[in-house]
């Protein structure tokens, strides 16, 4: 065969090979991820996406650093078991403003696309404090530790600017009043009282609609915004964004 | 030839460009630890002025005691480097299989390895730990211990570049002692088998561009005419990997002292990206990386030339080409769109095909020689290795048909896939190399004690079966259950009944990843000793050939 003597080119020209190599591996992925960048239908048009207060996006950096995703998802499928157990399907919309995404891979525990409201608050503290004084036959590690350790956000308006960045619709008010937000949310009665008008004013502006901020202390304890006010912030935020009552599934522009 | 100064060429001007390279890090490290708010990046920055510290030290007493000799003497193969490779992979490699089994003893009895105080004991946080280990550590030290061995031997000249591939092995290592710690101090990105932040990833990225030139200047003053076909695949998961790595990684530093970076890809597009590279870490770090290990050392092991040139060849260029269209199968009915998904569904089971090619081109090499199935245990070793290689690539593409997928995703079936890939071929072909390499490294006749891999073999492999049946149970179990109705219409067990179901199979994983860890110990024990000279491990009379470890030429038929 013809074809086959001519590989010995290849072989003898290390140089040749390696482009050969690259070029060969990279036309798949090209041809997988470039048109998610610039096709209008990768991501539905939806009602109610804001990006995270600012508190809700240290929660999220919690969820992250615990490495939550290991075992548990954010993707509820269009199954019906899924849909009857978690509630909606996720849409791409849901996780646009997510750096990095946290659909996961792996349930040891369950879907959290749709948690936020689930459980009130204090369940959640609890939960987290100890699964299985809940839970009984849980398997999840206990994070009692959350609530004993500061929150620290040092850089939040960095953080925020970092995000704006890559695209997430932060506004100059927003950066400014990082802080002050952060305490509005956590401590809404004494030290972010100030600043929980602007909290709402932007967040909710940004949805489109009001009470999309919830604004409360979570760990039982005002004084102190801790690390459990921070992912009990976002876990009950997760996946109640959407107004889904102004989705259409069937629109030409969400089928993918 | 034999220069007998070091101030030659790649000699002296490498010690010095690689201690000038590491100590310009070490000056970066020391003052984002004297400017940095972030604790963690604190003890990330010391641990790496520590090492970078050790490192300048240990060159410099070696340099000094140097006196005329070359240690870059162009005559010679570099073997000191590949036996610390060998070392460094056995080393990790318990390590890794280590965790394994506490984060699996986690998952069984949680109230007796958890502890509430401590966050860095969690499963969240050690189980990228042994994913990492396992993978990056173990088997990237292995494909460094190998190529650097196989890419000498069949160019027939010394590694080039003088002290730069011991650069590419220390750096590597500095690589995983910073990505471990920062697990247990929670820094990730959480990207699955790319969880090092920023700074890690940029170490890495030098050290990967460092060791892809190392590759290739041996390759440019090879003394055969053409590249043997173990280095196409060594290449392929080099540049590969490379690629990979950096598009994955695309991100910005929220403050350059600290940890903390945003990804530049979000939701749907960053999902995308992520198992682009998670798939085809697999694909190049777990696949091309090891096929290139079995095209030397099965060849070498049983004296006989690969089986076809041809197929070697065409599944080659079919297996990368296809590999890398393969990852939207990790999200088959996500929010990624559909016609990603059907592609990734259609090239996952084409690469079946390619993937098949390797099994029979590396099972067929025994042609004429099945005798050593039965005398040599680590010839079986690397045959069983290839008969679950040829298993984990058919249960792929099945389970990446989007309708198997829709039970099998999110399930234990996927933990069990991988480890009948990891611990059946990765390890294997691993554990084969390994028990090849220290007598061929040591110059010894045989290793230590033949009973002993016997004993490692059998007892790895009841802990796979093990293994994989259970979590083959587990995960069809759950699967079902989580979509099982009642008579009247509901969902049949709520989430947490599922997870009660599977502990006694979570037993037997942690019993089947025990035996295991065992084998891989008494392995350890055996290549110590073999490299110690004791039991059958009796010196080969040396001759002084400086080429006299294995003749490639004497078994290998030049690639075309």
């Amino acid at each position: 065969m013809s074809i086959m003597n001519k590989h010995g080119l290849l072989e003898r020209h290390s140089l040749l090979l390696t482009v050969g190599i690259l070029v060969v591996v990279s036309i798949g992925g090209l041809i997988q991820m470039a048109p998610l960048a610039y096709m209008d239908n990768t991501i539905e048009k939806v009602d109610g996406m804001r990006p995270y207060t600012p508190l809700e996006l240290m929660g999220r950096d919690i969820y992250v650093r615990e490495g939550c995703y290991v075992c548990h998802s954010q993707m509820v499928r269009p199954l019906r078991d899924e849909v009857e157990r978690y509630g909606h399907y996720s849409l791409a919309a849901e996780s646009m403003y997510d750096h990095p995404f946290q659909w996961g891979s792996k349930r040891t525990g369950p879907d959290l696309a749709r948690v936020g409201g689930k459980y009130s608050a204090e369940w959640q503290v609890d939960h987290l404090k100890d699964p299985r004084a809940l839970v009984p036959e849980s398997v999840m590690p206990p994070y009692a530790f959350l609530a004993d350790k500061k929150l620290n956000f040092d850089r939040i308006a960095e953080r925020l600017r970092t995000e704006r960045m890559l695209g997430v619709p932060y506004t100059d008010e927003m950066i400014e009043n990082a802080e002050g937000h952060l305490y509005a949310q956590a401590d809404p009665d004494e030290k972010g009282y100030d600043h929980l008008d602007s909290l709402l004013e932007q967040y909710d502006g940004a949805s489109g609609r009001e009470g999309s901020v919830e604004f409360r202390d979570y760990d039982g304890d005002p004084g102190r915004v801790t690390e459990m006010d921070a992912i009990v912030a976002y876990l009950q935020m997760t996946g109640t964004l959407v107004d889904f009552s102004t989705y259409e599934a069937d629109d030409l522009s969400n089928r993918r | 030839m034999t220069s007998r100064t070091i101030s030659s060429n790649s000699g002296g001007g490498s010690i010095a460009s690689v201690s000038a390279l590491v100590a310009v890090f070490g000056v970066l490290a020391l003052i984002i630890a004297g400017r940095t708010i972030d604790h963690a990046m604190g003890i990330q920055a010391m641990t790496f002025i520590v090492l970078v510290t050790a490192f300048l030290v240990g060159t410099g007493m070696w340099a000094g005691n140097l006196i005329n000799r070359n240690p870059f003497d162009e005559s010679r193969y570099e073997d000191t480097l590949v036996k610390f490779g060998v070392f460094a992979s056995v080393f990790w490699g318990i390590a890794g299989l280590l965790v394994g089994v506490i984060i699996a003893l986690q998952l069984t009895f949680p109230n007796i390895f958890y502890f509430p105080e401590f966050g860095w004991t969690n499963f969240g946080r050690l189980r990228p730990l042994h994913t990492s280990a396992v993978i990056f550590a173990f088997g990237g030290n292995v494909l460094l211990a190998t190529s650097f061995y196989v890419v000498q031997r069949t160019c027939r000249t010394r590694i080039a570049g003088g002290m730069w591939p011991w650069f590419v092995f220390w750096g590597y290592q500095f690589f995983i002692v910073l990505a471990a710690t920062g697990y247990l101090l929670g820094v990730t990105q959480s990207k699955e088998y790319a969880e090092p932040e920023w700074y890690v990833d940029l170490w890495l990225t030098i050290v990967w561009v460092a060791y892809l030139l190392v590759f290739l200047g041996t390759l440019w003053k090879r003394k055969e005419p053409h590249i043997y076909v173990a280095n196409w695949f060594y290449l392929s998961f080099i540049v590969t990997i490379a690629m990979l790595h950096i598009v994955n990684n695309l991100s910005i530093p929220v403050s350059w002292t600290g940890t903390k970076s945003v990804q530049v890809f979000a939701g749907v597009q960053d999902a995308m990206t992520q198992w682009w590279y998670g798939h085809n870490a697999v694909g190049f770090f777990l696949t091309t990386g090891f096929l290139a290990i079995m095209y030397y050392f099965i060849p070498k092991r049983v004296n006989r030339p690969v089986y076809s040139y041809r197929l070697s060849i065409v599944h080659f260029w079919s297996l990368i080409f296809i590999y890398i269209w393969a990852g939207p199968h990790h999200l088959h009915y996500t929010a990624l769109p559909q016609w990603a998904q059907t592609l990734g569904m259609t090239f996952s089971i084409m690469l079946w095909m390619p993937s098949w090619g390797g099994m029979i081109n590396g099972v067929m090499t025994l042609s004429g020689a099945w005798d050593k199935l039965r005398t040599d245990p680590v010839v079986r070793m690397m045959v069983v290795s290839l008969a679950f290689y040829g298993m984990a690539t058919f249960e792929g593409p099945l389970m990446s048909v989007r309708a198997v997928n829709s039970l099998s995703h999110y399930t234990e079936w996927g933990i069990g896939h991988v480890h009948s890939g990891a611990l059946g071929w990765v390890g294997y072909i691993s554990f084969g190399a390994l028990y090849c390499l220290v007598p061929w490294l040591y110059k010894k006749k045989a290793l230590f004690s033949k009973s002993l891999v016997e004993w490692h073999f059998w007892i790895s492999t009841i802990g796979i079966l093990f293994y994989m049946i259970s979590m083959w149970f587990a995960g069809i179990m759950e699967g079902l259950m989580w979509r099982a109705y009642n008579e009247y219409g509901f969902l049949e067990y709520s989430f947490v009944e599922t997870v009660e179901a599977k502990h006694i199979s979570y037993m037997i994983r942690a019993l089947g990843g025990g035996l295991y860890f065992s084998g891989a110990l008494i392995m350890a024990y055996n290549l110590v000793r073999t490299a110690l000279g004791h039991g059958a491990a009796e010196p080969v009379d040396s001759k002084p050939d400086p080429y006299a470890t294995p003749e490639p030429r004497t078994t290998l038929v030049p690639a075309e």
